[in-house]
């Protein structure tokens, strides 16, 4: 069955969104600067609260305290909410390099 | 040479035959605390409880009047969704069922809510019938903030979610709105004897 939208707004399977943002999560997300839904107030990630002996790890806004990401796996399953953050900020050098040791430059098979 | 056992004093007592669900272990004297955020400290002054949502009239008790209420005294057993379990806790506190007697709702849900932020949501036929409290003692002292003071929802029969630390009220609702843990994958129902703990679980 062919959904209608899909043709007429060029709509991807949400796959091809993996490589883009494989970008993102291979970043050592302490430096990003995220953006509280609740409030506005920007912070690195490193700077934000982080509870992490609750049934998930929950990231809060050092400003307002308000849930700003929870992450969680068990088992084979891994969950991320960013219902709070309005905006991920990850700035890359000038050479496009994340400047994280741990990153795998990308080799196609 | 002694003769005192460290065998006698430290052996933790052997778990109720039973009572424990699939996939959890018995805790024993422990009491582990999982926050998910900071420890609201509410003045007693301030506090209230207060029903609200799909009723004829919002209800609320101050603290002295919540303290007037008819109280219960229960022992039950707490099954926590990270596994551990705990037997035979002893709390004080006011039956959800006194809260809501003379409400009027055609609500078939609620949603705890707490300071701090927190919410759970609960089929209401799991809130009455015995099932459920608002206790504001534990072991026969005052609730300590930690463990969710002034006042905690109790619901035992259910992962230990579902008691709402800091709780100040229920909002009766038509629809199921899934609360903090619900809206993250945990499971909307949470039975531990079905090992309820993640949405399809
Ligand atoms: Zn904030």
């Amino acid at each position: 069955m062919t959904d209608p939208d899909e043709a007429a707004d060029r709509r991807l399977d949400a796959n091809a969104a993996a490589g883009p943002l494989a970008e993102l999560f291979t970043v050592d997300l302490t430096v990003a600067v995220a953006t509280c839904a609740g409030c506005g107030n920007d912070a690195p990630l490193a700077a934000h609260l982080l509870y992490a002996d609750a049934p998930a790890l929950v990231v809060r806004c050092p400003n307002c305290a308000g849930v700003v990401l929870r992450y969680a796996s068990s088992g084979s399953t891994l969950r991320l909410d960013l219902t709070g953050a309005r905006l991920l900020t990850v700035t890359l050098a000038a050479d496009g390099s994340v400047g994280i040791s741990e990153r795998q430059p990308h080799r196609p098979p | 040479m002694s003769f005192v056992s460290r065998g006698f004093a430290g052996r933790r007592r052997k778990t109720p035959p039973g009572r424990l669900p699939p996939g959890q272990y018995d805790v024993g004297d422990g009491f582990p605390v999982l926050s998910a955020g900071p420890t609201p400290r509410t003045a007693l002054a301030s506090w209230d409880f207060q029903v609200q949502g799909q009723v004829d009239g919002v209800r609320r008790w101050s603290r002295t009047q919540f303290q007037g209420l008819p109280r219960e005294s229960v022992s039950v057993d707490l099954h926590c969704v990270t596994s551990w379990s705990k037997f035979d806790t002893r709390w004080e506190g006011v039956s959800v069922d006194t809260l809501l007697a003379d409400v009027v709702t055609a609500a078939e849900f609620a949603v705890a809510f707490s300071d701090g932020g927190y919410t759970t949501n609960l089929p209401l036929a799991d809130l009455t019938g015995g099932q459920a409290w608002v206790v504001d003692t534990y072991d026969g002292q005052p609730l300590e903030p930690e463990h969710g003071g002034p006042a905690r929802l109790l619901v035992p029969h259910l992962y230990f979610w579902k008691s709402a630390k800091w709780v100040r009220g229920l909002t009766l609702t038509l629809e199921d709105e899934p609360g903090f843990w619900e809206t993250f994958g945990y499971h909307n129902y949470g039975d531990p004897w079905r090992e309820q703990r993640y949405a399809g679980d």
